[in-house]
């Protein structure tokens, strides 16, 4: 027990323990805050975006894929289930299941274009599907253009739990939060998960074991797609609307951004980058577009020094995975 | 019918011109990609940024278009060679991903510090007097400043195929990117020629920006969304080859100039929906090698 | 234990303090001007606008009478996430009672809809969409300045009367472009003219050529910009040169303020014909009022008619204050009172508010003029025509708002 590689220094009982403890921990201090006097709709939209982002790292972290487009996910389930709510007037699980579904089928089709080429060429694409789907969004009349769709009612989940009370919403999406997460969490520490970390390492490798390499990593893509759309889909019930402005290629760059802050393939880094990001914009808001390079500057010092992140950098002074 | 034909002609022409925009960045981004093995996502700012020094040049040193031409690439490659000089090659041994988000972050902050200063609305320049006016085709009216867009970045693109294929510079190039450790051993500085060619790369990037400043409001957010078609025109083309991205660069113009006029509506998705049915036939791309 | 007892502490300290506010002769106001602060806008709305919402408080009379008013500014980057946030934590937390302009028609929906749920009030400038005031019509809720049916009606229909009778358009493709083409058509149309083609361009299109040479090929007298920002300065820009404007076309911009004018530049933005409700150099009081402005701004620019609003409804609102006597917090109570009152302003002139909360007044059709007719920095628009306010803007039978229907 005394080879060190990398993050895996402690044996996985140990890290299975610790990971165990920050869920408890984190579970916990999350389901005080209203408790607390923090504004509950920062929080709310926090956990939306942890979310987005832990999806994300699922791509980045675990299979070395880098999306510059999981914004399309986001807006896409985002429209869906609002319009469903609505027009439709459905109500809300039903909204939320037809977006994450939505956002499902667009991981399938974007993903069996994508996953034909790797590395920087996979980045290029799906940001250019993404800014394909933005035009599209930005042209069909369901969306209703720069205007979005506005003034969404919250309504009841499963006929009885009123998504109007602030308090009651919180619950509610901090539930799909942990729900989410606990998917993530349990997909890296399936086989499936170390089949994907074996392709991250070394994918011809990967190949001669006789391992379909572009099956797991299109099942990877669309597990991650329909996370990244089940957060799109909650995050309605926070905000209220669905926008162009979670479309935009500026949103799958701050996805990035969360993740690279909180430490690429951690698994508590992405919740923790998303927080930072999200209070950094509320409370930098009157510096208007400073927030821009104030972001910009922040990507940069992250790649030249702290590569690791602030969960990847803590974990490696304790010699611990978290 | 004929008159069908003569619109066709002109939307053909028009094509042409948004195709050497795109053929000068995709050539800045191969030519960057075959050395520094990244995909420079600041290329749509330094493309901004020689709008403005050529903006800068008239208006406050009253240095006019010509001079622009010559001394904006110039400063915004010496910029770029400075980022190289300070940033990227402090992570050329990592993985490439890490060079993609080192220059989305550079962009991000130049297209930000240009926004606060000049706000969002755009800045005029004006077209130089000697190109000014047009001449009727008989079936459409040129402007001359477009044509000479369009001459004038044929002949740079040549001329930068011609040096990196036809020249022994080039030709040390080229074999910097098969084999760095051979090269230096033959005595060849390949840091500086790896710094020199992110600088010519960001320069052609800086002179499309310079060529465009007469046609389009000087903007800080200008080459934002242009740089990602750019982006599906690499794909297409593949990254592989410079005379392969200039030609992609060509023909995608040409093909968004037809979409124009047949089907507007889908002129500015046509690039993307061509990618995928490229990706979908043949993913290395049109001429590209594997990556 | 302990949390139980701080959240019954809490929520009792909470009680007591919305208590404390809702006293009957309260006189403290707090004004949030919710604005694009450094983006596109920036120049429309932004530090001008909480100029102007200052410069209202200060000729309102109101501090020497005893009442305490705040203006606080807030920067919405044009994302609706964000300007709701900040509505909400202005509302919820900073106990502000009426959120000023805010341009960026999405943000202003979601920002009306939420002001209607916190029962404040949302004095809209900068906004043009038209459902503000129909299908998603608030009783919080003021549209003052202008909208695209009010631009499009102004425009179309002023330009054809004034000869114009053969229509192109360049509409960008999405929903704001499609209901400027639509209103355009039909007032020109009522007007007794044509429209012969027209051409849906992408948004933020930056190379205009092909769909101007159609534009030329269709020899139409006008050629409709059915846009705004930056495809409008791009088509202008290179519709001089295409020759289009010395070719004997007109061009009409459908979204122009004179700060697009300015950036522009006199020598590219001539001959151009738009709607607008606001002119600085109109008459002695908007030309005293804009000195004022001008002294204070950083960039010396005139006030837009999105920053003369702000002023203008801010005027209005606190006249109504001063009627009640107090602030009674109660934004639908207030907004009820500011719809009886008939409004009057230096800015603006008198005019009214409709029971759908749409504020008429007359607009007036301009053209950017010569360089060589320009006297001086900002001397830019002559007045072509004036429409009376009932004509200007949408007919109250005609409104789909659901606050009609009782």
């Amino acid at each position: 027990m005394t080879t060190i590689t990398d993050n895996a220094i402690a044996t996985p009982r140990r890290a299975v323990r610790d990971e165990m403890i920050a869920l408890a921990v984190m579970t916990a201090l999350l389901a005080v805050v209203p408790l607390t006097g923090v504004y509950p709709f920062f929080v709310m939209q926090g956990l939306c975006f942890a979310l987005l982002a832990c999806a994300f790292n699922l791509l980045i972290g675990y299979g070395g894929l880098l999306s510059f487009g999981h914004a399309m996910f986001l807006g896409t389930a985002g429209y869906v289930t609002a319009h469903a709510l609505k027009v439709w007037g459905l109500p809300p699980e039903l909204g939320i299941v037809l977006g994450t579904l939505a956002a499902a089928s667009l991981g399938v089709l974007t993903g069996l274009v994508a996953i034909r080429r790797q590395g920087i060429y996979f980045a290029m694409i799906t940001l250019a599907l993404s800014q394909l789907l933005y035009f599209v969004y930005l042209q069909t009349p369901f969306t209703h253009g720069e205007d979005g769709i506005q003034g969404i009612p919250q309504g009841h989940l499963f006929g009885f739990i009123n998504l109007a009370n602030p308090n009651t919403l919180y619950y509610v999406i901090l539930a799909g939060f942990l729900l989410g997460f606990l998917v993530i969490y349990r997909a890296i520490n399936s086989p499936f998960g170390e089949v994907l970390k074996a392709i991250r390492e070394n994918e011809p490798r990967a190949v001669s074991l006789g391992y379909k390499t572009d099956h797991y990593k299109l099942l990877a893509y669309i597990l991650s797609a329909t996370l990244a759309g089940f957060a799109g889909s909650l995050k309605v019930f926070v905000a209220q609307n669905a926008s162009l402005t979670d479309v935009h290629w500026t949103m799958s760059g701050e996805i990035v951004l969360m993740t690279l802050v909180g430490g690429l393939g951690t698994i508590y880094g992405p919740v923790v980058g998303a927080f930072v990001i999200i209070a950094m914009q509320q409370y930098l808001a009157g510096f208007g577009q400073w927030v821009t390079v104030i972001q910009g500057v922040i990507f940069v010092v992250c790649v030249l020094t702290f590569r690791r992140g602030v969960i990847g950098e803590i974990a490696h002074y304790f010699k611990r995975s978290l | 019918m004929s008159i069908n034909l003569q619109a066709l002609f002109a939307q053909l022409l028009v094509g042409l011109i948004n195709g050497s925009f795109y053929a000068l960045l995709s050539l800045g981004l191969a030519v960057i990609f075959g050395m520094l093995n990244i995909i420079n996502f600041a290329h749509g700012a330094l493309y901004m940024m020689g709008a403005f020094a050529a903006y800068f040049l008239l208006n406050v040193l009253g240095i006019g278009y010509w001079w622009a031409l010559i001394i904006a690439p110039l400063a915004v490659g010496l910029f770029g060679i400075i980022l190289e000089r300070t940033m990227l090659q402090w992570i050329a041994q990592l993985d490439h991903l890490y060079g993609l988000l080192l220059t989305f972050g550079l962009g991000l902050i130049i297209q930000g510090v240009f926004q606060n200063y000049f706000g969002s609305s755009g800045l005029p320049y004006a077209i130089p007097d000697e190109l000014k006016g047009g001449v009727n085709l008989g079936f459409m009216f040129l402007p001359i400043y477009r044509g000479w867009v369009v001459v004038f970045s044929l002949v740079v693109c040549l001329a930068t195929w011609y040096l990196i294929e036809r020249t022994r510079l080039g030709a040390n190039l080229r074999a910097a990117t098969e084999n760095p450790t051979l090269v230096r051993a033959f005595g060849i500085n390949v840091p500086r020629m790896i710094t020199l060619t992110y600088g010519l790369g960001v320069g052609l990037a800086a002179l499309a920006g310079v060529l465009s400043a007469p046609i389009n409001q000087v903007r800080p957010l200008m080459g934002a969304d242009l740089i990602i078609v750019v982006f599906a025109v690499v794909v297409i083309g593949g990254m592989g080859s410079i005379m392969g991205s200039i030609i992609t660069g060509f023909a995608l113009g040409i093909v968004e100039g037809l979409t124009k006029y047949f089907y507007p509506e889908a002129s500015n998705t046509v690039v993307f929906v061509l990618m995928v049915l490229v990706l979908l036939i043949k993913p290395s791309g049109l001429t590209g090698r594997t990556a | 234990m302990k949390n139980k007892i701080s959240a019954l502490l809490l929520g009792t300290a909470s009680l007591l303090a919305f208590a404390g506010f809702a006293s009957a002769d309260d006189k403290v106001v707090k004004i949030g001007s919710l604005s694009d602060q450094s983006g596109l806008y920036a120049d429309v709305g932004g530090p001008g606008s909480t100029l102007a919402a200052q410069m209202a408080v200060e000729d309102s009379g109101l501090l020497n009478k005893g009442w305490k008013i705040e203006v606080i500014s807030g920067d919405h980057q044009n994302k609706p996430d964000i300007g709701s946030n900040i509505t909400r934590q202005w509302f919820d937390v900073d106990k502000v009672d009426v959120v000023v302009d805010t341009p960026n028609s999405g943000v202003a929906l979601a920002v009306s809809n939420i002001i209607k749920e916190k029962n404040g009030i949302f004095l809209n400038s900068g906004a043009g969409s038209s459902d503000l005031t129909n299908a998603q019509c608030s009783p919080n809720t003021i549209h003052w300045t202008y909208d695209t049916y009010m631009l499009a009606h102004g425009t179309g229909s002023a330009l054809t009367k004034a000869g114009g009778a053969t229509w192109f358009f360049l509409t960008a493709d999405y929903a704001f472009g499609a209901a400027l083409e639509r209103d355009t058509t039909a007032a020109v149309i009522a007007g007794g003219g044509k429209v012969v083609g027209g051409v849906k361009h992408p948004l933020n299109t930056s190379d205009f050529s092909s769909f101007l040479l159609q534009a030329q090929a269709s020899k139409a007298k006008v050629i409709g910009l059915a846009n705004a920002g930056g495809d409008t300065s791009n088509a202008i820009k290179q519709a001089a040169e295409f020759g289009i404007i010395s070719g004997g076309q007109k061009l009409a911009g459908l979204l122009m303020f004179i700060t697009d004018v300015h950036a522009i530049g006199l020598p590219v933005a001539q001959g151009l014909n738009f709607t607008e409700t606001f002119y600085w150099d109109a008459n002695d009081q908007t030309r005293a009022f804009s000195k004022r402005f001008q002294d204070r701004m950083r960039n010396k620019q005139v006030p837009t008619m999105s920053q003369a609003g702000v002023y203008s409804a801010l005027t209005h609102y606190f006249k109504a204050l001063d009627a009640m006597g107090g602030n009674s917090h109660d934004g639908a109570k207030i907004v009820a009172k500011m719809k009886e009152m008939p409004t009057d302003d230096p800015l603006f002139g008198k005019g009214s508010i409709q029971p759908n909360g749409r504020k008429i007044h007359p607009a007036y059709l301009f053209e950017v003029k010569k360089p060589s007719e320009s006297k001086g920095p900002w001397d830019y628009y002559k007045l072509v025509a004036t429409i009376p306010a009932e004509e200007a803007f949408t007919p109250l039978d005609k409104s789909t708002c659901p606050l009609l229907k009782k």
